[in-house]
């Protein structure tokens, strides 16, 4: 797929962009997590990955990738019925208002759609205000189910 | 939960003044709008410049402008201006026997509650309370 604004193309993740998708995700949570992001790489984009896995980056047309989302379409985990999850994204802070987040979201939407997903869902920490602003502004609201948890020390 | 009349008026403001930021609007022009007390309204409209949301333009045709981002205030960071939106376990000073120990799970569960009401509210945008605002008049209709 490939999916275009007048600066931005959004296209499926090639191994080449793996280096820049490792430092931006370094530059916004301050942790570099190179092995993490080759093996998201290899089960969302690589040559055998899974269908219906998602890993799209937005580049600028100097082909500098500026943003990235992953996701994927799951079936029955918490007894849901097949149901888009966006499992992370992120746009470069330097590049931030200019739609590019919602051209990605946009863009796995299209994807997931048409592989059969009615429902898109996300989880974000609760003082992520970043992240849940946006997606609140793309539409996404409170849904049925509630994530508990406890510490087991 | 339930919203102070201040809040909803500054809600009301803050929303008027953002649908079109590089316009000033009078306290008397955003009571009429919304069918409020002028005099209740300048009481919040200055609580708002003081916290920067809002500023006020003096001279001719003088009034308020918008002075944020549309696109990165949150409901929140007008409502707390006003109200601290903390679940009230009303109980008397000092608790005897197991009422202690009730409360205290009631305090925890209140706080938990809580803090979904103010995660929630942080992450609704101007923008986005608009746009909502606008499909539910829509669906209504």
């Amino acid at each position: 797929m490939k999916k275009q604004d007048s600066a931005i193309d959004v296209q499926v993740a090639s191994a080449a962009e793996i280096d820049a998708v490792v430092a931006l995700d370094a530059e916004i949570t301050g942790a570099a997590k190179a092995d993490y992001w080759n093996d998201i790489f290899d089960r969302f984009a690589g040559d055998k990955h899974r269908a219906q896995r998602y890993f799209l980056v937005a580049k600028t047309r100097g082909n500098q990738p500026v943003g990235f989302i992953v996701g994927e379409i799951r079936a029955w985990e918490f007894g849901s019925p097949p149901c888009g999850w966006v499992l992370a994204l992120s746009v470069s802070p330097a590049q931030r208002q200019q739609g590019i987040g919602t051209l990605l979201f946009e863009a796995l939407c299209g994807e997931m759609k048409r592989d059969g997903a009615t429902t898109i869902r996300t989880m974000v920490l609760g003082n992520d205000k970043t992240n849940l602003s946006f997606f609140r502004g793309e539409g996404l609201a409170a849904g049925p189910y509630i994530e508990l948890e406890r510490r087991l020390d | 939960m339930k919203l102070q009349k201040a809040s909803r008026y500054a809600l009301y403001a803050v929303l008027h003044l953002a649908s079109d930021p590089d316009k000033q609007f009078s306290t008397a022009e955003i009571a009429e709008s919304y069918g409020v007390s002028i005099h209740h309204l300048a009481k919040v409209m200055r609580t708002l410049v003081r916290s920067g949301l809002i500023e006020s333009v003096r001279g001719v045709g003088g009034g308020y402008r918008f002075s944020g981002n549309v696109r990165r205030t949150t409901l929140w960071s007008v409502i707390h201006e006003f109200e601290s939106l903390e679940s009230d376990i009303d109980t008397p000073d000092e608790l005897r026997g197991n009422a202690e120990i009730v409360v205290s799970g009631l305090d925890a569960v209140m706080n938990e509650i809580d803090g979904l009401n103010r995660s929630t509210l942080d992450s609704i945008t101007l923008k986005t309370l608009l746009r909502y605002g606008v499909e539910n008049l829509d669906k209504a209709r």
